[in-house]
């Protein structure tokens, strides 16, 4: 539907911008490989557990090799002619080496094509697991159907996954679509990943394996009662982005916050590191049919939401070409925008309206994900629900596909039980009440919306065509995102990104290119 | 109508009622019993003549209720006593003008978000150059060397950065408060302050959703903002304060 009367010339000029940027990106990520990657390919062989001292076990390997220099040929290769060496299973190599009996980089190295059909077999435990967890999620969907868009999507946040269960099949019964398990507080900055079941954490709780599957487990035995399927959301982000792709991906977690700029923009995460991590992260996410959700909603908790539009749509079309690039197709990549202009400017509303039904003309085939309002959400909790309801009317008159449910308390704690009930219900209220306004209004010719969605665009196309021009890491050390400037070799984990060397071989990178559905 | 200061109670449309609204879960199925249940739990807080006017099931094993109720209690506000911070707020010019003329120096400014919590909003908003709902921060001040270090700042990172940047104040922010996390968080950061000896060096400042000033206090900070703070609040604060301090040590 054109309802904005967008110059389609002016949309291809974005989105050329961004191809250009992203294949100046892709050389960048072709060159690198990163500790994370490699301990994802370890996870992905079927390796799991902690030591005595609850170090994970690909954390043990990883920084062995990387210790000895070769990392550049990829932990799939030393651990591949390993098992060649000692004919054990992959598990107890694992044991052995965590245990120090065993030092990867020194076993005699067998004949390459060898290493290469042994990583191969070892690559096919983590694809057929994926696969299998992809088939089943198809049964569930085919027979127990799934919610109408905009889908309800809330958050569980209590730091204790036993907690997180009850209050996420509340939600269900409640009518959510989609449960999100917040993490907790400062794990997007931890170079490994938790274990086990977890009880404590502040403002969310730790993504582990295990809490994903308990999780999974909850959410499938509410959809059987709620009669639609139950989408899970965990983060895909931080130090660790590719391990949790692949621990999500084999757990058939549905939804992942997984941006290619946030780690690095709002967790100082290196720049280098993150562009490498988010490869692998994608792909194997499209692999998964894993939708992923992009974060570009956060630019507008740093700079102004009125004036910064422009590079919310800008950073779209950078997300959707460097999530293609990773075999993704557009129906996997869910966009992010939000809801933050100050209540209080005059025509808020309307131009909130033209940011959203922008995005939906742009990306007509992404099942975008609307933020609510968080920047000017107060104390006043009785404003605060109307301001969510504003947020609920723009959603639904614009054709979100992911709706994100504002709580009335949101300046004050994570949800309470009532607030996502109140929540669920104002969204139910408005999109039961307004089903079909969408396609009953054409907007004014020339008028605030389509002057205004037009304006963003335009802008949208001189920022791109910037970033093209000076390259986007440099574009991000000048702090043209978000306000925040990085420098290309500062932040956390440039240790863990190392050159490829020429041998370098990582199984899954070809087989999972093929892509989702 | 004569408001009897001495025994303040709830207003609802009559003088003295004491007509207060709540609501809450209870953690149990929906049915008559837990409606009354409810109904008794609001008496048994002090309330008479309780009303439960919404209830509903909310998922198995919780009820949420919105009741009415009339506070038995009332307060003597002549009695109130509350710590205030003596501050006289100025606009960002008067700000300008008064470090220009008080100081001719350039004030260091250091702010995080500390330890776990990766919350900015509230650091940003005082700090960046745009500030929030159009008051300017701390950056866009002439006279001002805001350095705003962002989520998740180490304590000791912190320190080590307020002896670098010679910082004449700093400002903390804490939003996530589940189970006290933040109380932990400043604690900690005026420990190492102290065991660096660099405490009584700088103007130390909290601010967040749950921060007043008297609890600031209480922790050991010079003082605490709450929310509705602009920079401008804080900046008033700072020159001010700054400015007394140096007074007492040319005294002294």
């Amino acid at each position: 539907m054109h309802r904005l009367n967008l110059d389609q010339a002016l949309i291809a000029k974005a989105r050329n911008g961004a191809i250009k940027i992203a294949n100046d990106i892709q050389s960048h990520i072709d060159q690198r490989t990163t500790t994370s990657v490699e301990r994802a390919v370890l996870r992905l062989f079927g390796i799991d557990g902690i030591t005595e001292d609850g170090i994970p076990l690909p954390n043990v390997i990883v920084d062995g090799i990387l210790h000895s220099g070769r990392l550049g040929l990829g932990a799939g290769y030393w651990f591949a002619n390993g098992i060649l060496h000692y004919q054990i299973s992959p598990q107890d190599l694992a044991q052995e080496i965590a245990a120090g009996k065993i030092n990867l980089t020194s076993v005699p190295v067998k004949d390459e094509g060898a290493i290469r059909e042994q990583m191969e077999e070892l690559s096919q435990l983590g694809i057929s697991r994926i696969v299998e967890k992809k088939l089943e999620r198809d049964m569930l969907m085919a027979r127990l159907g799934q919610g109408i868009e905009p889908l309800l999507y809330v958050i569980v946040a209590t730091g204790n996954i036993y907690e997180d269960v009850k209050q996420a099949q509340a939600a269900a019964r409640q009518g959510a679509d989609i449960i999100a398990v917040i993490r907790t507080t400062g794990q997007s900055l931890l170079d490994y990943v938790p274990y086990g079941a977890t009880t404590e954490g502040f403002g969310g709780t730790y993504a582990t394996q295990e809490n994903f599957r308990i999780m999974r487990q909850a959410l499938d035995e509410v959809g059987e009662e709620a009669g639609k399927y139950i989408r899970l959301t965990n983060y895909c982000s931080g130090l660790c982005m590719p391990e949790m792709a692949a621990m999500g991906a084999m757990e058939r977690l549905d939804v992942m916050l997984n941006d290619s700029m946030y780690g690095i923009i709002f967790r100082d995460i290196n720049m280098e590191r993150t562009f490498v991590d988010q490869y692998l992260s994608r792909i194997i996410n499209g692999f998964a049919n894993i939708i992923i959700n992009t974060g570009e909603d956060n630019y507008l908790t740093t700079a102004d939401a009125y004036e910064a539009a422009h590079t919310v749509t800008a950073s779209q079309f950078i997300n959707e070409q460097l999530a293609l690039k990773c075999g993704m197709v557009p129906e996997q990549i869910a966009l992010g925008h939000a809801y933050e202009i100050n209540p209080e400017m005059e025509n808020s509303f309307v131009y909130e309206l033209a940011q959203a039904l922008l995005a939906r003309e742009l990306f007509p085939r992404s099942p975008l994900k609307y933020m609510p309002p968080t920047k000017y959400m107060t104390g006043n909790i009785f404003k605060g629900h109307i301001q969510d309801c504003m947020f609920n009317i723009a959603s639904i008159m614009s054709g979100q596909s992911i709706h994100l449910l504002g709580m009335l308390t949101e300046a004050i704690h994570t949800p309470h039980i009532s607030d996502r009930y109140l929540a669920v219900e104002s969204a139910r209220y408005v999109f039961t009440a307004m089903r079909d306004i969408a396609q009953e209004i054409y907007f004014k010719e020339d008028g605030i919306i389509q002057k205004r969605a037009q304006q963003v665009l335009t802008d949208a196309v001189s920022f791109l065509e910037k970033v093209a021009e000076v390259g986007l890491m440099e574009s991000i050390s000048m702090g043209m995102f978000a306000d925040i400037s990085r420098n290309p070799k500062g932040g956390k984990g440039f240790t863990g990104v190392v050159y490829k060397g020429p041998g370098y071989f990582n199984p899954f990178i070809d087989a999972m290119l093929k892509g989702g559905n | 109508m004569e408001v009897n200061l001495t025994g303040i109670k709830p207003y609802g449309d009559t003088l003295d009622d004491g007509a207060v609204q709540l609501s809450f879960t209870l953690p149990i199925d929906y049915s008559d019993e837990a409606v009354e249940a409810a109904r008794l739990l609001v008496q048994k807080m002090g309330f008479d003549n309780p009303k439960v006017v919404f209830s509903r099931d909310i998922g198995r094993g919780f009820s949420y209720f919105i009741v009415y109720g009339k506070a038995k209690e009332s307060i003597d506000v002549t009695k109130v006593k509350v710590q205030k911070l003596k501050v006289n707020v100025m606009d960002k010019g008067e700000i300008e003008a008064f470090i220009k003329k008080d100081f001719g120096r350039n004030l260091n400014v250091v702010g995080a978000c500390i330890e776990s919590d990766a919350h900015t909003v509230g650091i940003d908003a005082i700090m960046n150059m745009k500030g929030y709902n159009g008051h300017k921060g701390l950056e866009s001040y002439k006279g001002i060397n805001a350095y705003n270090l962002g989520s998740q700042v180490s304590c000791e990172e912190l320190a080590a950065k307020i002896i670098e940047l010679k910082a004449d104040a700093v400002l903390v922010s804490q939003v996530v408060t589940q189970k006290d996390i933040h109380i932990a968080n400043l604690t900690k950061l005026v420990e190492i302050l102290e065991a660096e000896g660099i405490r009584d060096r700088v103007l130390l400042v909290v601010g967040g959703p749950r921060i007043d000033n008297k609890f600031a206090q209480e922790l050991g900070y010079d003082a605490g903002f709450g929310p509705g703070t602009y920079a401008e609040d804080v900046a008033s604060y700072l020159v001010q304060e700054l400015k007394r301090r140096e007074r007492e040590v040319i005294q002294e």
